[in-house]
């Protein structure tokens, strides 16, 4: 790279929200790498309630209690909908790269679908399950 | 890597406040950065006022404007003041464009003007585009061939010249780099959406003949895969092009060529 910091120059502020204006397509991507992030700590609940159930009831009651309370259940709440918004998401980036939707017309109406969807998907989640 | 926060030497101050214009009746409040390589400071944000009632439409008017008439040591680029040049592209209002072709009234409340983000900053408005512009020069931004020269010009049909319809327009401003989250912490190495708009030009330019090589320089993990299709590039492009269209069309000629 090329030698830009002569005389300790400054580097411009770039940071989101406050130097560089949230836009939909921002806030959608940034949400997609947080949700996918967010369930990988969940998958690890799941799988701790999973072994807890396969060691035996005492210690199946003790991890059951945690993830039926109601910090529990927020968890699993969340998760559902980040799990449908990180689905959608991932299905908006398959249209990408595939050349489609790639106007920002486009993009910023997938980038809705993917948020209401999210939200619809996860209500219909609520009341089936 | 991801870096959140501004180093030390690069965090911003309350600078100073110049006096409000006498007997101006349509005041308009402009916040600016300002940073000297001369006196050792850090950057700071300097605010003025102006009579909008003397002022031009465009921002570059007004910059224009205190420069000639408040603080000459106001220091920005600028050229053509009609969006052909790329040399005024500066952060507006949260979002990267061309001073001369963006218009006060677009903007609400304030006038906050910041240089190019994430970039070192030579003087005020001034972003160091030294290795933005290396870059560009490494996707070798002209005509390969290797077939024998025509006794004229090479020929191209009119529905291949139509393929180079918004790539070809770009002024090469850096607002579309410089918007990228993933430029910003991976620039040094990930081409950003200018210099890979710039390879798509040539890659789908009939004429060119080291279409192959041109794949070949771009296949790496980060000259083009840290595009994670944001978006910010097309959404701030001052000239209405698509970037983030450009290294999609690419990603689908690599894999393409695989299979």
């Amino acid at each position: 790279m090329a030698d830009v910091n002569r005389g300790n120059r400054p580097l411009s502020p770039f940071m989101l929200g406050k130097y560089y204006k949230f836009q939909l397509n921002s806030v959608t991507s940034i949400l997609t790498r947080i949700t996918g992030n967010a369930l990988v700590v969940e998958a690890f609940l799941i799988a701790w309630w999973l072994i807890a159930a396969a060691t035996g009831p005492d210690y199946f009651a003790v991890a059951d209690f945690v993830v039926t309370s109601w910090i529990g259940d927020l968890i699993l709440l969340l998760s559902t909908l980040g799990l449908w918004y990180h689905a959608l998401a991932g299905i908006r980036h398959l249209i990408w790269d595939n050349g489609y939707c790639l106007d920002m017309k486009s993009a910023d109406k997938l980038g809705w679908i993917v948020i209401y969807g999210s939200l619809v998907l996860t209500i219909i989640t609520i009341i089936f399950v | 890597m991801v870096q959140l926060t501004l180093p030390k030497n690069s965090r911003i101050k309350t600078g100073k406040t110049w006096p409000k214009p006498e007997g101006a009746k349509n005041i308009r409040k402009f916040k600016i950065y300002r940073w000297s390589p001369d006196d050792n400071e850090n950057p700071s944000v300097d605010t003025y006022f102006l009579d909008m009632d003397k002022c031009g439409p465009m921002v570059l008017d007004a910059l224009i404007k205190i420069k000639n008439e408040i603080d000459p040591t106001l220091t920005f680029r600028r050229s053509c003041r009609e969006g052909i040049c790329g040399s005024c592209a500066m952060n507006i209002d949260g979002h990267n464009t061309l001073a001369c072709i963006f218009g006060l009234d677009e903007i609400k409340g304030d006038v906050t003007i910041y240089p190019l983000p994430h970039m070192p900053v030579v003087k005020d408005l001034i972003p160091d585009l030294t290795h933005f512009y290396a870059q560009h020069a490494s996707i070798m931004p002209w005509l390969e061939t290797k077939t024998n020269r025509p006794a004229k010009e090479w020929k191209q049909s009119i529905e291949d010249r139509k393929k180079l319809d918004g790539l070809y327009e770009c002024v090469m401003c850096a607002s579309c780099s410089t918007s990228c989250p993933s430029y910003w912490w991976n620039g040094d190495r990930y081409l950003g959406p200018a210099a890979l708009l710039h390879a798509y030009r040539w890659i789908i330019d009939s004429r060119d003949e080291a279409t192959g090589e041109r794949l070949d320089q771009l296949e790496d993990p980060f000259k083009l895969y840290r595009c994670h299709t944001i978006m910010n590039c097309a959404k701030t492009c001052p000239k209405g092009l698509n970037p983030a269209a450009a290294i999609s069309h690419i990603k689908q000629m690599m894999v393409e060529r695989h299979v």
